[in-house]
């Protein structure tokens, strides 16, 4: 896994293309929360994808096609920061394997050392010992897999614990995956099925105000199964909290 | 064309999936208590076992011949094997060289890879195994469903019923009970047995010692009754140096069953010495390779660092719910998923679904004592699935074809991204006629679409600002 080492204020921002397509407040979100600290974001007009679906399946001619793409789009040295650390370990380090064997690997290398998610940025990047704010709410905080090997979940942890009256409820077995693996979530449904139905009961068994995610991914997935169950519990991005948090919600 | 991994965890009875299920989550739950509480960093363990196992496979030549050497020096005869066969006919030339015909045998994973108990039986030799999981498997003509707990997948009922069948005594559900009947009767297959096959958890080159862990004593026995002790071992279980054990012992059975040491572990080099009064008169090492030097050339070698303890079994989401049989091979679960195909070397196609039965989630590389990249090595299987166009790596995966263009097309992307929302005024029976919107239909609500509704805010943003006009 490459560690990003890029920083600085001036930022370009990867919308994602989950948020692109179906979480459009995320995505403000995490613009919002750059901003309030004191970035400079440029959101690059031709950016797509990270790459991961086409990878995850195998099809590494197709994610190489993308990523270069990506490669292209984000030029410069400046930060790449994202609301999502599964886009970030795709650039970090599923781009590791995919080019291990092609020319313009270093190309990649460099990509990655400029890639952060967006709570990792905030502390490792700029230096945020604290968030501050109020949210007064129990949260349940799922850590996404792909926050493994990474600074991210302890930042996002860091910074919520800033806020005043904000309390981080217990989640069991948080190690476990919440079942949505990308191509995998469609070929093995019934495994990735059980998988998210564990999940959303470690997530809402101690009756949380806000069921938070690093990952619009994961939470695509526990969410669609809370949703066909008809639960009701309040959904939202880790950028959102932060956001609601200081009051600087986009409209 | 259905996955049948995921068919088969459909299709599992509850009693299985509960017996795999809490066992597993119990087991995970002992590792890390017992890792974090016996030392300061045990993920610096992890890491260093794992590089030490990783030099000796780059140099396994070198360390093979040593151990050869080793073995020879301490009176042990060895053997190597190209495959399963070989090494099977070289136990049947063993025994008919020593007038044998009955063993006893050690669980030895290996051992089930070559087949060998049929191959035995085809020979008009028998073996019967001592491993108490793997007798309750033979009995019942079943397949080991974990490389450390073979019968995961049963429970006490089921025990006491086949014990009751084979005449072992009157059914019991009281495991104490249910062990004394199978140490009387496997004591007396000890004293009657001329042969004890055991596996081997490490090979120590510099000394030319086995080394076993168990915690029934059954291979103690194993070797140690007959007059004959063979053992049955893949080239890769070889570490340099008895030096190097310790960190092994260390991470392996708090890895596998959550506990410091397993009861008995044992160090073994040669038949017994001219002194010692018992012992096995002759003592035969057969080195496996069945596909594992294809496996140390090809860009996968990092699996052959694993010393079987079961942990990335336990911790997967997806073994839990599908259970070891759903592997269809000797080595379930994650280990399994990318060891199995490529035992199958040629026949990689066979196989070639196991790698897709993840989610990717790293749990296995995170609790593995050897630090495997077990996800890195997956998705390499899927890529090589993909490239030789294996109709198996296809089941249930939707093409990228279309999508690479779209997503290396900023043009056709923002079209898309506008048509998307469409799909929120197309009712949910036309998407059911697209395989991925059924699948993930069959469960989950999609969320709303949005397609663009960020970049035309950040727009408006970036005006206010200046930065665009």
């Amino acid at each position: 896994m490459i560690q990003p080492t890029a920083t600085g204020r001036q930022v370009q921002l990867m919308i994602t293309c989950l948020c692109d397509a179906f979480y459009a407040d995320v995505a403000k979100a995490v613009y919002a929360v750059l901003d309030h600290a004191g970035c400079s974001i440029d959101v690059p007009e031709g950016q797509t994808c990270c790459g991961q679906p086409a990878f995850n399946a195998g099809d590494w001619d197709s994610a190489r096609k993308v990523m270069r793409h990506t490669q292209k789009v984000f030029k410069g040295d400046r930060p790449i920061v994202l609301g999502s650390g599964s886009c970030a370990a795709m650039l970090r380090h599923g781009s590791e394997l995919a080019f291990e064997d092609q020319k313009d690997q270093e190309a990649f290398e460099k990509l990655g050392k400029r890639t952060w998610e967006l709570t990792e940025f905030l502390v490792h990047g700029l230096g945020m010992e604290t968030w501050g704010g109020k949210f007064p709410a129990r949260i349940a905080l799922h850590k996404s897999c792909h926050t493994r090997n990474t600074r991210v979940y302890e930042s996002a942890v860091k910074l919520l614990s800033s806020i005043e009256g904000l309390e981080l409820v217990k989640v069991d077995e948080l190690e476990q995956c919440c079942g949505f693996g990308g191509t995998f979530c469609v070929s093995f449904p019934h495994v990735s099925t059980e998988m998210g139905n564990l999940k959303v009961q470690h997530l809402t068994e101690n009756n949380p105000d806000v069921v938070a995610t690093l990952d619009m991914a994961c939470m695509m997935h526990f969410g669609g199964l809370m949703d066909r169950k008809g639960m009701s519990f309040r959904r939202m991005h880790v950028a959102q909290i932060l956001a609601e948090a200081l009051n600087i919600t986009p409209a | 064309m259905k996955q049948t991994i995921d068919n088969f965890a459909k299709d599992l009875g509850k009693e299985v999936y509960e017996s795999v299920h809490l066992a597993s989550k119990l087991k995970t739950e002992k590792r890390v208590d017992i890792l974090w509480n016996d030392f300061e960093d045990p993920d610096l363990l992890r890491r260093t076992a794992g590089l030490v196992k990783q030099h000796t496979l780059e140099h396994l030549d070198q360390y093979l011949e040593q151990a050869e050497a080793s073995f020879k020096r301490n009176g042990a005869e060895v053997h190597w094997a190209i495959d399963g066969d070989e090494a099977n006919q070289h136990v049947v030339d063993i025994m008919k060289r020593h007038g044998a015909r009955k063993m006893v045998k050690s669980k030895s994973m290996v051992s089930e890879e070559t087949h060998l108990v049929p191959y035995l039986e085809k020979n008009d030799m028998e073996a019967v195994e001592t491993d108490l999981g793997e007798y309750i498997v033979q009995i019942d003509h079943d397949h080991p469903s974990h490389i450390v707990t073979p019968i995961i997948h049963k429970n006490r009922k089921q025990i006491g019923k086949s014990f009751e069948r084979e005449g072992l005594g009157e059914y019991t559900e009281d495991p104490k009970s249910l062990t004394g009947m199978a140490r009387r009767h496997l004591r007396q297959k000890y004293l009657e047995a001329d042969v004890g096959l055991t596996g081997a958890n490490f090979v120590l080159a510099d000394t030319g010692q086995v080394v076993l862990v168990t915690n029934e004593g059954n291979a103690r026995f194993s070797m140690a009754a007959p007059r004959v002790h063979i053992v049955m071992v893949g080239i890769e279980k070889l570490i340099p140096s008895r030096s190097d054990l310790p960190l092994y012992l260390s991470l392996l059975a708090r890895s596998a069953t959550g506990q410091a040491l397993t009861v008995y572990t044992q160090l073994i080099g040669g038949p017994k010495a001219p002194n010692q009064p018992d012992g096995p008169e002759a003592m035969h090492v057969i080195f496996l390779d069945n596909g594992r030097s294809q496996i140390l050339e090809s860009n996968c070698s990092e699996i052959l660092r694993c010393i079987r303890c079961g942990a990335c079994l336990n911790v997967c989401p997806v073994y839990r719910q599908a259970s070891g049989h759903a592997y269809r091979s000797v080595y379930p679960g994650p280990v399994g998923a990318v060891l199995s195909p490529l035992l199958k070397g040629d026949q990689f196609p066979e196989l070639a679904d196991l790698p897709k039965a993840s989610s990717l989630c790293g749990a296995c590389n995170e609790v593995c004592p050897v630090n495997i990249p077990i996800p890195d090595l997956l998705l390499r299987l899927r890529n090589k699935g993909k490239k030789e166009h294996a109709p198996r790596a296809k089941i249930a995966t939707p093409d990228f074809k279309m999508w690479s263009w779209a997503a290396s097309n900023p043009g056709a992307w923002k079209t898309g991204m506008s048509f998307g929302h469409a799909m929120n005024v197309v009712p949910h029976a036309l998407m059911n006629l697209a395989p991925p919107g059924k699948a993930w239909l069959g469960s989950r609500d999609l969320p709303k679409f949005q397609g663009g509704a960020f970049r035309k805010w950040a727009r408006q943003q970036q005006k206010q600002k200046g930065k665009i006009k």
